[in-house]
């Protein structure tokens, strides 16, 4: 009994704290947005969490270089309208419930002026819920899973193509080979991520029964071990695979134990991890990535002068080459880009002013080609690509017939060679 | 269901369940003799693959070979650690406080790594770890049952270390009671110390197994020691052999599951066993709970 009272103590204490807390968070916040002002050449800070450790690190560091990069450019250009551009970066551990605490953190206590967004379809969709409680937009480049945007939000701008979309060219380029080319078998697999399942459900929508599917399973986004998975996929036997995979991590684990049961599709394409640039070549070898295909909206070569100008930046900064360049990066790029452009267009800082900017139907843009938001917050004016590994080249292969598209390498050349 | 991948997995279970067997070892001795959670585990885990790694990319040292540098090298790490945070731990708090100073130190092993080797994924190679050989129709990855013979190599070391000499006698003893065994003179801080070096020592081969079937990074730590620590819950803290058949029932379990109906419920399907067992003995398959109350 006297443990139950002391339970009920602390309970309450705590409870009276945690009202106390949130009502003064409330109350020195005004419980809405920044308004825009903004003293004469004071900084204009930028709350963003980010997944620099966890499952999600890779793909958080690229975006905290993206986003570097983009902050660099403006300041050197004098800043938006005047004011210099300050980063507030926190880490999320690439957990769903880290990300809630940030933002509320970032925007309550920091009282930053603008929000971008972290990296993943699952930790945005909880980020731009809780930005939207504050008046805050929220603009982003990696939550394009359908979850997002049936949240019924009107704060979140996704200025990457939709994810659903992401397989579209490959499936139509699949179902229109000739009949004697075609292979006939087909094998989904994928984990049960809300970026992937939607994507690869689209692709299985589009394929139909085209080609014979001898195996259709989803695995746990938090495996670790793939083997026997993927064992299960090489003994289905398929000439085409079509894995949902969320980081470079499960591609390899699929593609170490294809090649060790001697099995390789003729083709094979993930949703995500070939699009790594230089951190995929590492992980897996280029000889082995040799045919590997993945779909996206942007790539290192893209003649895109915007984009041209960005990737001679990174390389200058960090090294390597153009193909070798992350997608994330371009990403993150784009969401500063897009933002910047609302701000001047507007005249300020205000939130609710932003995001009526990004609704008016305006066509903005960016590195990863133009922007224009409909009314869910999805991207209406980007095209899908696919793009394949081939030799240590990463190079445009869908749709055919694009002035960029170069030949297909099908049947995927063995594994090592 | 086909009967190819059923064998698979029967196979893919035995062969890398042994390596978690081996990595879970490490984690409950050092919980068996000296009542510290070691949820800095996976990290030296991952700490053994980096150095493998590195050994592999930068000397072209074969990462087997590597082993030879890689076992001492973490042994003297984990004598460095406990020597520095674990000697002053005592009283009932011990376990709990281990728990807080292990993922201290995971964190800043974590954060160093990161530093050194950056987030971006990698992993070992060597001319067996893409490659398999066919025996009786089935292809057996080469990487995988060179790690199922030198985890058998390894734990059956162990298992002669603590069986057959003096000093394993003193191990076991101090498993068992440390109050006792300090009666009839054995030096038990001296065991804790050098049991947990070779528990951290043998996160040295798993490290590299799992790093040359696994592309990694540092993160990659937090989903390991979950695993790890699950083993060593359903064997027993504190029992080898628990760990042992743990780590092999589980993974293989799993497999089957993920065969037989679907992977989204393999991962269940071992909880489900591991709630089954906890609920009939809440020790473990091979827990003594009465060496734990004491």
């Amino acid at each position: 009994m006297k443990t139950k009272g002391k339970l009920f103590r602390a309970f309450g204490a705590t409870s009276v704290a945690a009202v106390t807390a949130i009502t003064m968070a409330a109350t020195t916040n005004g419980g809405a947005a920044s308004n825009g002002a903004l003293a004469k050449g004071a900084p204009v800070t930028i709350g963003i969490s980010l997944s620099l450790s966890g499952d999600f690190s890779a793909d958080g560091l690229a975006y905290q270089q993206g986003y570097k990069l983009w902050a660099a450019d403006v300041n050197r250009a004098g800043g938006l309208l005047g004011h210099p551009v300050k980063l507030d970066i926190v880490s999320d551990a690439s957990s769903p419930t880290q990300v809630v605490t940030n933002y509320q953190k970032l925007i309550s206590t920091d009282k930053v002026n603008l929000t971008f967004g972290p990296f993943s379809t699952l930790l945005t969709l909880p980020a731009a819920q809780t930005v939207n409680r504050y008046g805050y937009a929220m603009i982003e480049g990696a939550g394009g899973g359908p979850s997002v945007f049936q949240a019924g939000l009107k704060n979140v701008f996704d200025v990457t193509l939709p994810v659903a979309y992401d397989l579209q060219p490959f499936a139509k380029w699949l179902t229109s080979l000739p009949a004697s080319t075609r292979p006939k078998t087909i094998s989904y697999v994928t984990s049960n991520d809300p970026f992937t399942q939607p994507v690869v459900q689209e692709a299985q929508k589009l394929i139909g029964k085209s080609l014979k599917t001898v195996y259709n399973n989803v695995f746990p986004a938090e495996a670790t071990d793939f083997t026997s998975i993927a064992d299960a996929v090489a003994a289905a036997k398929a000439q085409v695979v079509v894995l949902g995979s969320v980081d470079v991590p499960t591609v390899s684990a699929f593609m170490q134990a294809f090649e060790q049961a001697h099995y390789t599709p003729k083709a094979f394409i993930a949703t995500a991890g070939p699009d790594q640039g230089a951190a995929f070549i590492k992980a897996v070898g280029a000889k082995n990535a040799d045919g590997m295909m993945v779909p996206n909206s942007w790539y290192g070569q893209s003649k895109n002068p915007q984009s041209m100008k960005m990737v001679a930046e990174y390389v200058k900064k960090y090294g390597g080459t153009a193909a070798g360049v992350n997608a994330d990066i371009a990403e993150a790029y784009a969401v500063g880009q897009v933002m910047a452009q609302a701000v001047t267009a507007t005249k300020g800082f205000d939130n609710a002013k932003i995001i009526k900017y990004l609704h008016s139907g305006v066509t903005l843009k960016s590195v990863q080609g133009s922007v224009k938001f409909n009314s869910l917050g999805m991207n209406t004016a980007q095209t899908a690509y696919t793009f394949q590994w081939q030799g240590s080249k990463f190079v445009e292969v869908n749709p055919v017939g694009d002035p960029g598209a170069v030949k297909i390498l099908f049947p995927k050349p063995a594994w090592g060679n | 269901m086909n009967s190819s991948a059923l064998i698979h997995a029967v196979i893919d279970g035995v062969l890398t369940g042994s390596v978690y067997a081996l990595m879970a070892t490490g984690l409950t001795l050092i919980f068996g003799v000296m009542d510290i959670i070691n949820v800095a585990q996976g990290i030296f885990v991952i700490l053994g693959a980096y150095l493998s790694y590195a050994l592999s990319v930068h000397w072209g040292i074969d990462p087997f070979v590597g082993l030879a540098i890689t076992i001492p090298t973490l042994f003297f790490v984990g004598i460095a650690v406990e020597k520095a945070f674990f000697g002053r731990l005592k009283g009932p708090e011990k376990t709990a406080m281990s728990i807080l100073v292990t993922y201290a130190i995971s964190l800043v092993i974590e954060g160093t790594l990161n530093m050194v080797f950056t987030v971006n994924y990698v992993q070992i190679q060597a001319w067996y770890v893409n490659k398999s050989f066919k025996l009786f129709g089935v292809w057996f990855p080469y990487i995988y049952v060179f790690g199922f013979i030198m985890a058998a190599i390894m734990l059956s070391g162990l298992y002669f270390l603590l069986y057959r000499t003096r000093f394993g006698a003193s191990i076991r003893a101090s498993l068992a009671d440390q109050t006792a065994a300090a009666l009839v003179g054995i030096d038990v801080r001296r065991v804790s110390t050098i049991c947990f070096g070779i528990g951290i020592a043998l996160t040295a081969p798993g490290g590299m197994i799992f790093g040359a079937t696994n592309t990694f990074n540092a993160s990659t730590s937090y989903d390991l020691i979950s695993r790890l620590l699950t083993i060593i819950v359903l064997g027993g803290m504190g029992s080898l052999g628990g760990a042992l058949l743990a780590g092999i029932l589980m993974v293989t379990l799993e497999d089957i599951v993920g065969v037989i109906w679907s992977p989204v419920w393999s991962t269940l399907s071992f909880f489900l066993v591991l709630v089954i067992v906890l609920s009939v003995r809440p020790q473990g398959l091979f827990g003594k709970q009465s060496a734990r109350v004491a």
